[in-house]
C-alpha cells in the first residue's frame, strides 16, 4: 500500500469551518492532527473534539498557547508532528495547514501528485539575504538578536530590547552549523526529513536557540530542512500571499474562479463567511485538473495590484481615502496637458487650427475671470465640471486636476494669460505633465486692436504686464518640471513657424513638412501703438522690439534667436 | 501635532461627550430590543422624521448586507414612521419630540446611543436615504469589510457622500415603498467634487456634486460637505462632531493616504432627490430645523422650482461598484 498524506491542522477560530476542512481530509482517507490553541476556552475545545469524535483519523495534540510570532507556533507544530508520526506509521509527507487553508483541488490529486514524488520535501527555504518580505526592517536579526517579547502585546518591550542590543552589538551564533534560511510557514514534509529534525541529536540546541528567534515559525523548519532533506523542492504547495503589512490576503466568494485555474492544492486565508468557497471545494468533483502543475501567478499578479495601489495611488487622483501631502503625490495631474500663453491673442483661430492638426481638446482661457472657457463654447464637461468661475476658483487645483482626470485619453490644451486667475502658476510649472508654451507681451494686442487710446489702457498694460513677469519668474526657476517654452511676442512675429512647430510637436502631433498656419492678427500701427504706451510713461519691455514706423517701411527684422527652451525632460 | 493642541483637543471630545449624555436624556423607549445584541454584531444606527415611504427598502438593504440590529431616534413621526420601526424584530427604537437642531441635527442623540451600545461594535451611522456602497458589495458582506480592517488594524472607513438624482425634474417619477431609490435617483456627477484638508480636525473637506453645481454655484463655500466616516469600530470615548463629517479623536479622521497611496473607500449613494423631496423641502423649511437654518432646504425650494432637473449630458448613470471605483470615487485600496 502506498505512504498516505497526513495532516496537521493549527487552529484557533471558526471551529466549524476547522471540523468541515478536518473532515473533508480524513474523507479522502489522511489521518488529522489537529492543535488547538490553548487560548481556547476548555469548553469550546471540548465541543469541537467532541464533534470530531466520530472520525476515528481525527486526533487532537497536546495544546499550547499561541501567540504570533513566537515559539509557541512551532511547539505546536513539533508537538502535533510527533502525535501525528508515532499514531500513524504509515504517512510518508505530512502536510502543515491551519483552520484558515482550504484545498481547493481533490485531495486525491494532492495525494497522488506527493506519491510521484516520495522523496521531495516541499518547503520554501530561502538564505535570509534573498528575502524580500521581512516587516518591520527585521532580516538577518531575527538570528542574530533575541527576542523574548511578543510584538503584540509588548511592542515598547520589544522595540525597547532590540535597540539595546543592536547598541551592544549583539550577535548570537548560529548552534551547530546551521545556515538561517526562511519561508512560508506552509510546508509539506516527508516523514523522514520530519522525523530526523525532530529527532535531532542536537535538537535541544537547536530548539533553545529558536525560542529567542523572531517568528521561528517562518525559519525552524526552513533551516533544519536544509540539513536533512534529501530532495528541496523551495516553494510552498499552499497559496498565500501577504499584503504590504505582512499581513496575509484573504480569500473571498468571488475569488472562486481565480482560485479553481489556479490549479493550486491549498489556499489560505479563507474568510469563514466564504461559504461558496466552502461548498464549492469541499465537494467531491471540485476543482479537477488531473496532473497539472498549480500556476498561482494570476493570483500573485492581483494581489500584487492591489499592493500596489495602496502605497501609489492611480496618478492624477485626488479623492476621499488619497489625498497626498504636497510633494508625496505619484502625480498631480493624470496625463499631459498643454497651457498656451498669449497664442490665442496673437493667432487668428489657433484653437480651431490646433485641434484639426492635433486632435486635442483645445479650450480657451480656462481661468479667465468670468468663465471657464470650455472648447466649443460648452457649459459642462465630462465629469460634469460646469464653467462657474465662482466654483472653479473656490479650487482652482481640484478643478484642473479634475479636468485633467476626467478627459484623460484626450490631450487637453487651454489659453492662459496675464488675465487669468494666476493661484496654478506654481503648480503647472512643477507638474511634470505640463507643456507650457509662453509668447510674452502677447497681452498688449487685444488693448492695441480694442482701438482704445494708449493713454486709456496704461495702467491696464502695465497691470497686466507685472502679471505677466511675476508668471515668468516661476517659469524661469530652477524648480519647475513642466516643459517649458518661452518666446518674446517680437521673436514669434518675426518666425511664427518655429514656435507653432514646438507647440504641435510638444503637443505630439507627427511632424509635417508642410505645414498650413493660422494666420497673425493684422499688427499694422502695432509699434506705433507700443511707442505711444512708452510716451505715456509705460515701458512694455516683455513685447520685445518693434518698429515705430508703418509696416511697408520695415526693415527686414535681425534674425531671430533660438527659442528660449527653459527645460527639456 | 503639539500637546497644547491635543490637550485643547481632548477637552473639547469630552465636551461632545457630556453633551451627548445630556441630550440622550432627550430620548424616550420605545421598544428596546439591544438585548439581542451579540459581540461582534454590526450595528446601524439613524435619527429618522417621516420616512415611513423610505424605511421598507432601507432595512432591508442594510439586512441583506449584514447589519445585524438597527438603533433609532424617532423625531416624532407623525406619517406611521415610528409604529412601524417598532414592529420590525431587529430595531430598538427612541423617540424624542425636542429639536433635531437642538441635538445639533441629531449628533448628540448619536453620539449617546453610540456611547451606550456601540462600545466593541463595528457602528455604522446612516440617514435612510444614505445606501452605504463598499468594494465588492455585490459578494461581500458587511462583516468581511470590517472583518478585514479588524485585521489590518483600522478603526474607521471613509464613504463619500454621493449625490444621486433622476434625469428629467425630480418629482416626475412617484417613489413607492419598497422599490430601490436608485431605480429612480441613477444619476450622478462623475468627476466634479474638490477637496480641502481640514487642518484642525485632519479631516477631508469635500464639496461638490449637483448640489453645489446647482444650488450653490455662487456661494461655493457653503456648499454642503460630502465626507463622511460613517463606519467606525466604536469605543466609548468617541464623538461625532459634526454630523458624521468628522470624529475625536482625530486619528479616526485619517481615512485617506496622505503619502501617495489609495486607501479602500466607499460611497455613501444619497438619494435626497427624489419626489419626496418636494414636501419636505416646505416642510423643513418651516420648521427651521435643519442645517443653517435650512439654507440648503431654502436653496432647494427655490432650485427645484427654478432648476427642473440636476441631469447633465455630463451625468452618469449607476452601474455598480466596479464603476464607482473606475471613476476614482472610492477605492478598494489594497483590498484585493
Amino acid at each position: 500500500m502506498t505512504a498516505r498524506l497526513g495532516v496537521i491542522l493549527l487552529v484557533h477560530t471558526a471551529f466549524d469551518r476547522a471540523e468541515q476542512v478536518a473532515r473533508h481530509w480524513a474523507r479522502a482517507g489522511c489521518p488529522v492532527v489537529i492543535h488547538v490553541d490553548r487560548a481556547v476556552p476548555r469548553a469550546r475545545h471540548d465541543a469541537f473534539a467532541r464533534a470530531l469524535s466520530d472520525e476515528a483519523r481525527i486526533v487532537f495534540s497536546r495544546r499550547f498557547r499561541c501567540e504570533w510570532g513566537t515559539w509557541s507556533l512551532v511547539a505546536a507544530t513539533q508537538a502535533a508532528a510527533e502525535t501525528l508520526l508515532s499514531r500513524f506509521p504509515d504517512v510518508g509527507h505530512v502536510y502543515l495547514a491551519s483552520g484558515a487553508c482550504l484545498p481547493i483541488r481533490p485531495v486525491e490529486e494532492l495525494i497522488d501528485y506527493l506519491a510521484a514524488r516520495p522523496e521531495t520535501d516541499f518547503i520554501e527555504s530561502a538564505t535570509t539575504a534573498e528575502v524580500p518580505w521581512t516587516v518591520g526592517g527585521l532580516h538577518e536579526e531575527r538570528f542574530t538578536l533575541a527576542f523574548p517579547f511578543a510584538w503584540k502585546r509588548q511592542r515598547r518591550l520589544f522595540d525597547a530590547y532590540v535597540e539595546l542590543q543592536r547598541r551592544i552589538g549583539r550577535r548570537r551564533e548560529m548552534p551547530d552549523g546551521l545556515v538561517p534560511h526562511m519561508g512560508s510557514q506552509w510546508w509539506c514534509l516527508t516523514r523522514e526529513t520530519l522525523a530526523a529534525i525532530l529527532r535531532d541529536p542536537n535538537r535541544a540546541a537547536h530548539d533553545r536557540f529558536f525560542r529567542r528567534v523572531w517568528i521561528p515559525d517562518e525559519s525552524y523548519f526552513q533551516t533544519l530542512a536544509r540539513r536533512h532533506a534529501r530532495r528541496i523542492e523551495s516553494r510552498s504547495l499552499t497559496v498565500s500571499k501577504f499584503d504590504y503589512q505582512g499581513r496575509p490576503h484573504i480569500f473571498y466568494d468571488d475569488h472562486l474562479t481565480l482560485l479553481r485555474r489556479s490549479r493550486c492544492f491549498v489556499a489560505r486565508k479563507i474568510w469563514p463567511g466564504a461559504d461558496r468557497l466552502y461548498d464549492a471545494f469541499l465537494t467531491e468533483a471540485a476543482g479537477r485538473a488531473g496532473r497539472a502543475e498549480p500556476d498561482p501567478a494570476r493570483i500573485d499578479r492581483l494581489f500584487a495590484k492591489g499592493a500596489e495601489r495602496r502605497t501609489r495611488a492611480r496618478p492624477g487622483l485626488w479623492m476621499q481615502s488619497s489625498f497626498p501631502a504636497e510633494g508625496r503625490e505619484t502625480s498631480v495631474t493624470a496625463a499631459p496637458y498643454t497651457l498656451l500663453h498669449g497664442f490665442a491673442e496673437l493667432f487668428e483661430g489657433v484653437e480651431a487650427w490646433l485641434t484639426a492638426s492635433t486632435g486635442a481638446r483645445v479650450h480657451g482661457h480656462l481661468f479667465a475671470p468670468e468663465r471657464a472657457e470650455f472648447a466649443d463654447g460648452a457649459t459642462v464637461i465630462e465629469g460634469a465640471l460646469t464653467d462657474s468661475a465662482a466654483l472653479r476658483d473656490a479650487n482652482p487645483k481640484a478643478f484642473l486636476t479634475s479636468l485633467i482626470w476626467n478627459t484623460r485619453g484626450r490631450h487637453q490644451c487651454f489659453q492662459f494669460g496675464p488675465r487669468d486667475d494666476q493661484s496654478l502658476n506654481w503648480t503647472i510649472a512643477q507638474d511634470p505633465n505640463a507643456r507650457i508654451a509662453a509668447v510674452t507681451g502677447a497681452w498688449a494686442v487685444p488693448l492695441f486692436r480694442s482701438g482704445r487710446p494708449a493713454a486709456e489702457v496704461r495702467a491696464e498694460a502695465a497691470h497686466l504686464q507685472a502679471v505677466e513677469a511675476d508668471h515668468l519668474k516661476v517659469l524661469r526657476s530652477p524648480w519647475t518640471a513642466a516643459r517649458i517654452r518661452v518666446w518674446s511676442m517680437a521673436e514669434v512675429v518675426a518666425t511664427p513657424a518655429q514656435a507653432l512647430r514646438s507647440v504641435l510637436s510638444d503637443m505630439g502631433a507627427p511632424e509635417a513638412a508642410e505645414l498650413e498656419m493660422p494666420r497673425l492678427v493684422d499688427l499694422e500701427g502695432f509699434g506705433a501703438f507700443l511707442q505711444e504706451l512708452k510716451n505715456q510713461g509705460m515701458h512694455p519691455y516683455l513685447t520685445g522690439d518693434f518698429p515705430t514706423g508703418p509696416a511697408s517701411q520695415r526693415a527686414a527684422p535681425r534674425p531671430p534667436r533660438k527659442p528660449y527652451v527653459v527645460r527639456e525632460p | 501635532m503639539g500637546l497644547w493642541q491635543s490637550y485643547k483637543l481632548r477637552w473639547r471630545r469630552k465636551g461632545w461627550r457630556a453633551r451627548a449624555a445630556v441630550r440622550g436624556r432627550e430620548l424616550s423607549r420605545v421598544v428596546d430590543r439591544t438585548s439581542a445584541i451579540r459581540p461582534g454584531d454590526i450595528l446601524l444606527f439613524a435619527t429618522e422624521r417621516d420616512e415611513a415611504v423610505r424605511l421598507p427598502y432601507f432595512l432591508r438593504y442594510y439586512r441583506e448586507l449584514g447589519v445585524d440590529h438597527f438603533l433609532v431616534v424617532d423625531n416624532d413621526s407623525t406619517d406611521g414612521a415610528r409604529d412601524y420601526l417598532a414592529e420590525q424584530p431587529d430595531v430598538s427604537l427612541w423617540h424624542t419630540a425636542r429639536s433635531y437642531k437642538r441635538a445639533r441635527y441629531g449628533v448628540d442623540w448619536m453620539n449617546a446611543l453610540l456611547g451606550r451600545y456601540g462600545h466593541g461594535h463595528w457602528c455604522l451611522t446612516v440617514d435612510p436615504d444614505e445606501l452605504l456602497i463598499y468594494p465588492f458589495c455585490d459578494t461581500r458582506p458587511l462583516p468581511a469589510l470590517t472583518d478585514w480592517l479588524d485585521g489590518a488594524g483600522v478603526r474607521s472607513f471613509s464613504a463619500m457622500l454621493l449625490d444621486m438624482y433622476p434625469k428629467g425634474p425630480i418629482a416626475a417619477q412617484r417613489y413607492r415603498p419598497g422599490q430601490d431609490p436608485l431605480e429612480i435617483a441613477a444619476w450622478f456627477d462623475p468627476g466634479n467634487y474638490r477637496s480641502l484638508k481640514n487642518p484642525d480636525l485632519g479631516n477631508l473637506w469635500i464639496q461638490g456634486g449637483p448640489r453645489s453645481r446647482v444650488f450653490f454655484a455662487d456661494r461655493p463655500w457653503e456648499a454642503p460637505a460630502l465626507n463622511k466616516i460613517p463606519l467606525v469600530k466604536w469605543h466609548r470615548r468617541y464623538a461625532y462632531v459634526s454630523s458624521t463629517h468628522m470624529l475625536l479623536p482625530r486619528g479616526l479622521n485619517l481615512v485617506y493616504d496622505a503619502g501617495g497611496g489609495e486607501r479602500a473607500s466607499g460611497l455613501l449613494m444619497h438619494t435626497k432627490f427624489l419626489d419626496t423631496l418636494g414636501a419636505k423641502a416646505d416642510e423643513e423649511l418651516a420648521r427651521g430645523e435643519h442645517y443653517a437654518a435650512g439654507r440648503e432646504y431654502a436653496a432647494y425650494a427655490r432650485g427645484l422650482s427654478e432648476t427642473p432637473e440636476l441631469w447633465t449630458p455630463w451625468s452618469e448613470k449607476f452601474l455598480n461598484w466596479r464603476q464607482l471605483e473606475i471613476l476614482g470615487l472610492m477605492s478598494k485600496g489594497e483590498w484585493a
